[in-house]
């Protein structure tokens, strides 16, 4: 042993590895680095560039914003986008806040049921509920007197439709929020005599203040980033997402596009700034003394909780369910026998059946190649040795795209890959680039759950195969991913499902070969073909439905395998 | 055994090869054809062409005819497309001044009435048919909400309508357009504006495409659709129930129109594709939708189109509407794009 250490001969052997390993580590990285300035940094660069040119491509400074602000139709969409996001956030906040409440701090039953149901919005993409309420409360809706003559269409329609697919996103937030509480702290309430409503004021609010806000700029985001359902039931509301798009297919003005694009960026890059920089003065709530908080029966608190847990899981199954029977009747209103005469998307806009394989695939390969390229970067970013800088570098970077609207990064994406001066250009109009732009678009949720997922485990592995001199890509393999199996399962269905229903970004990128279903839910709505629009988000649905079941078996199997670790 | 399975893997590997290059000569040519007839025609005429030229296979785009007018202009130094069928003659007369269509006589022409074929020898873009505005009023509607039944594009602007009527966005739709151009034509410049001012009060918004008035008349979400016959008949025969009101003032009218794109790789197959576009077998298609086609005496009264439509049909200028149409649109743009000035 000792003679080895003292011969420099007997060195070279580990010590080669050794650079061969960190050699490997950092062209990881360098790559890692690369796939994120190619797929989100330069197009954003090419979008930002394109505001200040001509047609032709001169710089011509803030000439095209000075004509925004001067054509009143355009600017004014600003303030309807803030109008619509503000008051579909309240809304959305305190039903998820109460939802929320009733889940994780009361003793009502069937807290399993509520709890599923409110996910399901997730399933769809932002198209359907607006093709739902025209069925509702349109003109010959079955619940128009509800709205009172006001019409659905324009700032009510946006408002609901909003609210009703951004719910479970708050949800999820309110729930984690809610779940973490130390009953100490209601003890003290109780001792010092504390009525309900100030207990509710003095220690449940101010404990879930991260969470409820967290969740306001989520849903703030959401809903004024969103283009489907503005573009559904909008009517004349204009809005930014949908003047995007006005723009740049309606008349092929692309530099307006573009300048309505960085009107779009601000609000979503200020909310998402904020709410990185009021998440860090997050400090630990849950001391290792605290009491997790269990909920004491209540009759009049659980039953209120029932009531209302009920009546929201109702409209939100109201809502898929009406586009599920509107997609069988022949001809609403006046012929109501069922058939399936909607489902021959053939004689329709979009693409027919072949834009349901596109989705399937394109969502299919975004799983695939996302999970594993996200996986893959985020165990770099987290795990890796040495190029410090590079990887704090790809680590901002890949927050970057959670900031960025999807009909955003679309149009950047025209921007940077239909240039024949870009080397990439040859995958524009492919299905390549739906690929790339779905995994950009979606990136940092994923992500971020990877990156949690590595966190919890303990670096010392690292340090141990080093020690033994174990490459690091073998630890990744043998231990990394088996325990990061469910993480990367959830990943993965995250992805699927996300490019099934998104419109936003794929809207500017599909041509005549790889149309989507997504895409043609919007193009059949656009010629006044609303029940194949329904018929086409519920195979959408559907299919996500498939994918969550499959998810979930495929888990269950593989946590057996992989998982038996934490159980003892 | 090692030879074997080289054997085996060259057999496979030729036999895929072969049938690869099978497949390619099979499929010899693709032409990408821009169009803005209505999807649910589009396979009826990809047929009719192909049972003929089996070989040329059509990739169709399909919009509403602002969206592919504003396409192919865009991508004028780079086109996509190498034929377009069915867009409107508006249409196709600005792109034959931006110098973008390729002069062709299809064997054939001569036989078309002289009024739907570019006046030019050779022609650089030839007729199909004619599409002519038309009211859709949902009956039952239009009573529930207390609407005596419109005679004339003047009732519309009656404060009675206010909030009843849906148009197409003339920027996005060639049934949107051509209703702009005509009212423009019959009530003067002055007075066109002024009609349009009256009416956008009784619009209850302005829809992408021309055939969605007439689709939300027939499913009673809106009582009144400015769209197109063609549109009202076929929601007519599928039991809507609606009345197709031809106004009295007359109506504008746009024709369908074929070219071919200049710089198209496949100028034999679009020469085909332009034959068959002419050809009587063709025009007998069309006619199926449309009561008045290019070619002379093919014409039958097609089944729930209002009667006097064709004598209605206004002595419609195309070269006002394809000249004025940029200046047209951004004046429309300026006055109604955004409902929220107007209410």
């Amino acid at each position: 042993m000792t003679d080895a250490a003292l011969n420099p001969a007997a060195n070279t052997g580990p010590r080669a590895r050794f650079n061969l390993e960190a050699w490997v580590m950092r062209g990881g990285i360098a790559i890692a680095g690369l796939f994120l300035l190619v797929s989100v940094i330069l197009p954003l660069y090419a979008m930002l560039s394109k505001s200040f040119e001509d047609k032709d491509g001169n710089f011509v400074g803030l000439t095209n914003y000075a004509t925004y602000f001067d054509t009143p139709s355009l600017a004014y969409s600003i303030s309807n986008s803030l109008t619509v996001s503000i008051v579909a956030t309240v809304i959305v906040i305190s039903l998820a806040f109460a939802y929320a409440y009733a889940i994780t701090r009361t003793c009502m039953r069937f807290k399993g049921f509520f709890r599923l149901v409110a996910l399901v919005p997730i399933l769809a993409p932002s198209l359907l509920p607006g093709i739902s309420f025209i069925y509702m409360f349109g003109k010959k809706g079955f619940m128009r007197e509800l709205l009172m003559g006001e019409p659905i269409y324009g700032f009510i329609g946006i408002v609901l439709g909003s609210s009703f697919w951004t719910f479970p996103h708050a949800l999820l937030i309110m729930n984690t929020a809610l779940s973490l509480s130390d009953a100490r702290l209601y003890e003290a309430a109780e001792a010092l005599r504390a009525s309900k409503l100030r207990t509710f004021f003095t220690v449940t609010l101010p404990g879930a203040k991260y969470g409820v806000i967290s969740a306001v700029f989520v849903v703030f985001t959401l809903v004024i980033t969103d283009f489907g359902v503005p573009k559904v039931i909008g009517g004349q509301y204009s809005v930014l997402a949908t003047d995007i798009y006005k723009q740049v297919i309606g008349q092929q003005n692309f530099q307006m596009g573009a300048v309505v694009s960085v009107m779009l960026l601000i609000p979503a890059v200020l909310a998402f700034s904020v709410d990185r920089l009021v998440q860090r003065r997050q400090v630990a709530l849950l001391s290792a003394r605290a009491v997790p908080y269990q909920p004491k029966p209540s009759r009049g608190r659980d039953l209120g909780a029932l009531i209302f847990c009920t009546v929201i899981a109702g409209m939100l199954l109201l809502v898929l369910g009406v586009a599920a029977y509107a997609s069988f009747v022949k001809f609403w209103p006046y012929n109501l026998s069922l058939g399936f005469t909607h489902y021959n998307f053939e004689i329709m806009d979009g693409g027919g059946w072949g834009a349901w394989y596109n989705s399937i695939k394109l969502a299919a390969l975004t799983a695939l190649i996302g999970t594993g390229l996200i996986f893959t970067v985020a165990y770099l970013v987290e795990k890796g040795q040495g190029a410090r800088f590079g990887r704090v570098v790809i680590q901002a970077m890949a927050m970057v795209p959670l900031a960025v609207p999807g009909m955003v990064l679309g149009l950047a994406y025209i921007f940077f890959f239909n240039n024949p001066a870009n080397p990439l250009s040859g995958i524009y109009a492919t299905m390549a680039i739906l690929v790339l732009s779905t995994v950009a678009h979606f990136y940092t949720v994923a992500h971020l759950t990877a990156v949690t997922a590595l966190k919890q485990i303990d670096g010392e592995f690292e340090s141990v195969s080093s020690s033994l001199k174990v490459p690091f890509w073998t630890t990744f393999s043998r231990v990394t991913v088996p325990v990061c199996q469910p993480a990367i399962f959830s990943m993965a269905v995250y992805l699927f499902m996300n490019a099934m229903t998104t419109v936003s970004a794929v809207v500017f990128l599909y041509s005549p070969d790889t149309n989507l279903a997504s895409v043609a839910v919007m193009n059949m709505d656009d010629a006044g073909d609303i029940a194949p629009a329904a018929a086409m988000a519920m195979m959408i649905v559907y299919t996500n439905l498939t994918a969550v079941v499959i998810y979930g078996l495929l888990s269950r199997f593989v946590e057996k395998r992989t998982q038996a670790w934490r159980t003892r | 055994m090692k030879i074997d399975i080289s054997k085996y893997v060259t057999s496979v590997a030729s036999f895929a090869l072969a049938g690869g290059l099978a497949v390619n000569a099979a499929s010899a040519e693709t032409l990408t054809v821009y169009t803005a007839v209505e999807a649910e025609d589009l396979a009826k005429y990809a047929a009719a062409f192909n049972a003929h030229h089996p070989d040329i296979e059509i990739k169709w785009v399909r919009d509403s005819t602002g969206i592919v007018t504003a396409k192919l202009l865009a991508e004028k130094d780079n086109p996509q497309a190498d034929v377009v069928w069915g867009l409107a003659g508006t249409s196709l007369i600005l792109l034959k001044g931006e110098g973008m269509l390729e002069p062709y006589a299809p064997n054939g022409v001569k036989e078309l009435d002289p009024k739907f074929v570019d006046s030019e020898v050779p022609p650089s873009w030839v007729g199909m048919d004619a599409w002519v505005a038309s009211v859709c009023v949902n009956i039952p509607e239009a009573e529930a909400a207390g609407l005596p039944m419109p005679a004339s594009w003047k009732d519309l602007t009656k404060p009675v309508y206010k909030g009843q009527v849906i148009m197409p966005n003339p920027a996005s739709s060639g049934t949107g357009f051509l209703d702009v151009s005509s009212w423009l034509q019959m009530f003067g410049e002055e007075g066109g504006w002024a009609y349009m001012d009256g009416l956008h009060e009784n619009i209850a918004r302005y829809t992408h495409s021309g055939s969605k008035p007439c689709k939300l008349a027939a499913a009673g979400e809106i009582p009144i659709g400015i769209s197109f016959a063609f549109r009202g008949a076929k929601s007519k025969a599928a039991g809507a129930p609606l009345e197709i009101v031809v106004p009295s003032e007359g109506v504008g009218w746009d024709m369908e129109a074929a070219a071919i794109v200049k710089g198209t790789d496949a100028m034999d197959a679009a020469k085909k594709l332009m034959d068959f576009v002419v050809s009587k077998e063709a025009n007998e298609m069309y006619n199926s939708g449309y009561a008045v086609v290019a070619y002379p005496g093919v014409a039958k009264p097609v089944e729930h189109f209002p009667e006097g439509l064709v004598d209605a049909m206004i002595d419609n200028d195309f070269d006002f509407a394809a000249k004025n149409r940029k200046a047209i649109l951004a004046e429309w743009q300026k006055r109604y794009d955004s409902k929220s000035e107007a209410k």
